[in-house]
């Protein structure tokens, strides 16, 4: 269990984090998103005892990581924001030494090795010097120290930034293959990461929270959750299908781009049934006919740009 | 193994795998011969000692030591590896103490490395052993001065070379702290006592008596707690630093 309590970390004049309150149980995977700058890495430094708060307290399972650090460092495992290593070693070398930091020595030393090694696919750079690894391998060295001990908090910076499509798969697959004990904090921007591995998402803006919630809620909150589009043929004419469709009980209302249109439903009212009644009743036959969901990038720019630009207008 | 340990271990094990150790240690062996044999007067001298040796080593210090200390912490800070080092769980005196202590062993190493020259002079004559084993615990003591120094200004700052100036600087004020030149800058204003102090901060002064064979309690004294003090400012540095 994580309690942040009224987290504040003040850079000269500029506030990073602004009160933070957060608690969060095992099994939990959140996802952290905010744009750069509003605070994502600052809180994370703070949760992993490597920047101190200015004001307000962080727990970790028990532990303060004030006073009571190396416990509550033992507990987690931590991949920084762009992966550092020590990159004159080699991966073999590297793993070797944290796993020693870790306590392991011995044939355990050799097995914890093995195992991340195993999961991260290292095999085949091992015994190269980690400057000379491409990216996504140095990114899966750094994750693969964080995981070593089999921490029950994994905090992890941006994991997958810098990966290809498959790499990227193969760190969600892991995130979502790690026994349910574990709380998870990710912090990305990439919004379908948060939507295909987490169970929670929180969005902070200028260090503050402002969502806090289920990928699920956070689409819901999209105006196109609910929404239907509908694409016909060029040749059908369409301004008396767009006034029919608007007249419909729990239709708000309707967007035209050429030959296609988006249909916005009244209080997340289920449309498509109501929808194809109409296009069938009016033997109307449309090219493609889906439902949309919610869009969690125009939730983010919502939450997040909307309010910076309302404090300028102020 | 210490936490201690295995960071002197994985500090040790990466001078040599960057080939500095092998760069440094060439070069620390090539200058001292040249300054033994040719700036020294080694053999004109015609006396069975190390002075010559010995005599140089402040100076050959001076820049080879910056070397080694200014990637200490400047490193870590560079490539970010610091966030990594100091959210493990080890204290900060185990990081800071074990970085140093495999720096120190390091430039112990290259001290060794100059046996040849003790035989030499053994060979050549029947030299006070004593003595030279006391020069040898003196030169590497005061190397252990100079890299606390480096340690500090290294967490200080993110640039290598700015860390190897600065080191460079303060050493040459802690070397030359005896001489005229340093104290004539203090000596209009700072008490007689202060000035007193400043002149027995000298390297030179207990360096000279160490490397002549007299092995007192309180030029080791000078050496061990000049070590403490600035390794304790480095593990400061480190804290303001990280809390910013």
């Amino acid at each position: 269990m994580i309690e942040i309590s009224h987290l504040s970390k003040q850079f000269g004049a500029l506030k990073a984090v602004d009160d933070l309150s957060l608690s969060l149980v095992a099994g939990e995977i959140l996802g952290f998103l905010g744009p750069n700058g509003a605070g994502k890495s600052t809180t994370m430094k703070m949760l992993t005892g490597f920047v101190a708060p200015t004001s307000g307290s962080i727990n970790i399972h028990g532990h303060d990581i004030g006073s009571e650090q190396l416990a509550a460092q033992k507990l987690i495992g931590y991949l920084p924001e762009g992966a550092p290593c020590y990159d004159e070693m080699t991966p073999a070398s590297f793993l070797g030494f944290i796993a020693e930091i870790r306590g392991f020595s011995g044939a355990e030393k050799v097995q914890r090795v093995a195992d991340v090694v195993e999961k991260m696919s290292l095999q085949r750079v091992l015994g190269q010097r980690i400057e000379t690894l491409s990216k996504g391998y140095k990114r899966r060295v750094g994750l693969a120290q964080a995981i070593i001990h089999d921490p029950k908090v994994l905090i992890l910076d941006e994991p997958t930034d810098g990966l290809d499509p498959n790499q990227k798969q193969q760190v969600r697959e892991l995130i979502r293959g790690l026994s349910k004990d574990k709380i998870v904090i990710i912090s990305t921007h990439i919004l379908e990461e948060v939507a295909a591995v987490c169970s929670r998402v929180v969005i902070i803006s200028e260090g503050r929270l402002v969502v806090d919630c289920t990928p699920e809620q956070l689409a819901s909150r999209s105006k196109f959750d609910g929404a239907v589009s509908i694409r016909f043929t060029a040749a059908t004419a369409l301004e008396n299908i767009v006034s029919g469709i608007a007249e419909l009980a729990s239709v708000a209302s309707v967007e035209q781009t050429e030959s296609s249109l988006t249909v916005f439903p009244e209080d997340k009212a289920k449309l498509f049934v109501a929808l194809s009644q109409f296009l069938s009743q009016h033997e109307l036959v449309p090219e493609s006919i889906f439902q949309e969901r919610g869009r969690l990038d125009e939730v983010f720019r919502q939450v997040t740009v909307e309010d910076s630009e309302l404090e300028n207008l102020s | 193994m210490s936490h201690l340990g295995i960071i002197v271990k994985r500090e040790l094990a990466s001078y040599f795998v960057t080939h500095l150790a092998y760069v440094f240690i060439l070069i620390f062996l090539v200058l001292s011969g040249v300054f033994t044999f040719y700036m020294g007067n080694f053999f004109e001298r015609g006396q069975a000692d190390l002075m010559p040796f010995f005599n140089f080593h402040p100076w050959l210090y001076l820049f080879l030591v910056p070397a080694i200390s200014m990637r200490l912490w400047s490193e870590e800070r560079k490539s970010g590896s610091i966030e990594l080092l100091m959210t493990l769980p080890i204290r900060k005196f185990d990081a800071v103490v074990g970085k140093f202590l495999a720096a120190w062993f390091f430039t112990g190493l290259a001290l060794v490395l100059t046996f040849p020259l003790w035989i030499t002079v053994n060979y050549l004559g029947s030299p006070d052993n004593g003595a030279i084993f006391a020069g040898y615990i003196g030169s590497w003591l005061m190397a252990g001065g100079f890299l606390a120094i480096g340690s500090c200004i290294s967490a200080l700052s993110k640039s290598q070379v700015i860390a190897f100036i600065l080191t460079g600087l303060i050493c040459l004020l802690f070397v030359l702290a005896g001489f005229p030149l340093v104290l004539n800058l203090f000596e209009d204003w700072v008490p007689l006592l202060v000035l007193d102090g400043l002149a027995s901060l000298s390297f030179l002064t207990h360096f000279n008596a160490i490397s002549k064979g007299v092995l007192s309690l309180q030029d080791l004294f000078y050496f061990l707690s000049l070590i403490v003090a600035w390794l304790a400012a480095t593990m400061i540095v480190i804290e303001i630093k990280q809390a910013n």
